[in-house]
């Protein structure tokens, strides 16, 4: 074979546990799976070794990806990933803490947990896969199902207003705030990352489709017609400047929303450290 | 899992034989058919229609000349199952 240059879709296999049976439990079609290929492909591009990154997951269809991802992992209890990442942080500042995580796992279970993360601005970078419902537990309807939606407790259309995650992650003092489909895996692999070379709290919030549930029970088609209506209802964040309220009604816009620097957790912390033993 | 799967070769059972001619040289695209769940991403969003679904809607390289190497594949597949020959 003619190809002595290492390939770039070779790389996603190295980075799978060796003795985990693929392929994975997602539905087919999944969009788990392009945003786990994503997650590979931005670590590799920053050369992190595998006992560098530490993964931590909740509970859902999302966070089953560290069981098939060769990194330190951890599998916590529902909504608490951001809690046990604190704390992995917090006694090991060297190593990269990725979370992953469900719209049901972050923002309902887990909602506290994460805009407390968010006000401490410590350097985690969060993945926060939304695909509008709870897939795992049958199709009911999350924080993140739009107003008007089918799931299996809304039968009816949901009434309820629906979260914004990337102005909740703001609001609450996230340092790198992005939002990308799994239709544009390449910016998705852009963003993750700069958000794992960013020092602060990085929100990445990456729609994705279920169309076991989401898309059965709202009549959005399979797996492609979803991930092509992605496709044709993204913005990107330059034209959706200029585009006004009305025009920008049920599209998704799309790329780095927010940026800025702020003193980290973990190096404001070893600064008291310093400066109390110094002071002895 | 064996280590020819793993390394991504495609392991083609006879109901979904690859139409590619081998004679040719390496095909531009390998599929892992073991792993691969037809969900029809590929066959979808290819822009240059190389793939065609088999009898059980995996992609077979039915137009192995066409592909530009544009990485829509296999960087859309769920499943880890397109790896590519070429840079």
């Amino acid at each position: 074979m003619a190809t002595a240059v290492k390939q770039k879709s070779d790389v996603i296999l190295q980075y799978l546990r060796p003795h985990k049976k693929m392929p994975s439990v997602w539905c087919a079609g999944c969009g788990n799976g392009i945003i786990m290929s994503a997650i590979i492909r931005a670590v590799d591009k920053l050369g992190y070794s595998k006992d560098e990154v530490v993964m931590v997951s909740g509970i859902g269809c999302s966070s089953r990806m560290p069981i098939y991802l060769d990194f330190n992992a951890l599998h916590t209890t529902h909504g608490r990933a951001l809690g046990f990442a604190t704390g992995v942080k917090f006694a090991r500042p060297d190593l990269k803490v990725i979370v992953i995580t469900g719209d049901g796992d972050a923002l309902a279970i887990g909602g506290n947990h994460f805009i407390h993360a968010c006000r401490r601005n410590i350097d985690i970078t969060t993945i926060l896969i939304n695909n509008a419902i709870y897939g795992m537990t049958g199709g009911q309807g999350s924080p993140a199902t739009p107003s008007g939606a089918f799931s299996t407790t809304t039968p009816y259309g949901n009434v309820e207003k629906h979260f914004e995650p990337c102005e909740l992650a703001r609001a609450a003092g996230a340092t790198y705030v992005g939002r990308t489909t799994v239709y544009h895996a390449t910016q998705m692999e852009k963003m993750i990352a700069g958000g794992l070379a960013h020092s602060g709290f990085a929100f990445i919030e990456a729609i994705s489709n279920c169309q076991t549930y989401f898309g059965r029970l709202n009549r959005k088609g399979d797996a492609v017609a979803m991930i092509k209506s992605f496709k044709e209802n993204a913005v990107m964040l330059g034209k959706a400047k200029k585009m006004s309220e009305e025009e920008l009604e049920g599209k998704i816009v799309i790329g780095t929303l927010y940026r800025t620097e702020k003193t980290e957790f973990c190096d404001e912390y070893q600064r008291v450290i310093d400066s109390l033993q110094g002071g002895k | 899992m064996n280590d020819s799967s793993r390394a991504g070769e495609s392991s083609s059972s006879p109901a979904t034989a690859s139409k590619y001619d081998y004679s040719q040289g390496p095909p531009p695209l390998n599929i892992n058919y073991d792993w691969c769940k037809a969900c029809n991403i590929c066959i979808a969003l290819c822009p240059k229609q190389v793939f065609e679904p088999d009898r059980e809607g995996k992609p077979l390289l039915a137009r192995p000349e066409n592909c530009t190497q544009c990485t829509i594949c296999w960087v859309h597949c769920p499943d880890f199952a397109i790896t590519s020959n070429y840079r």
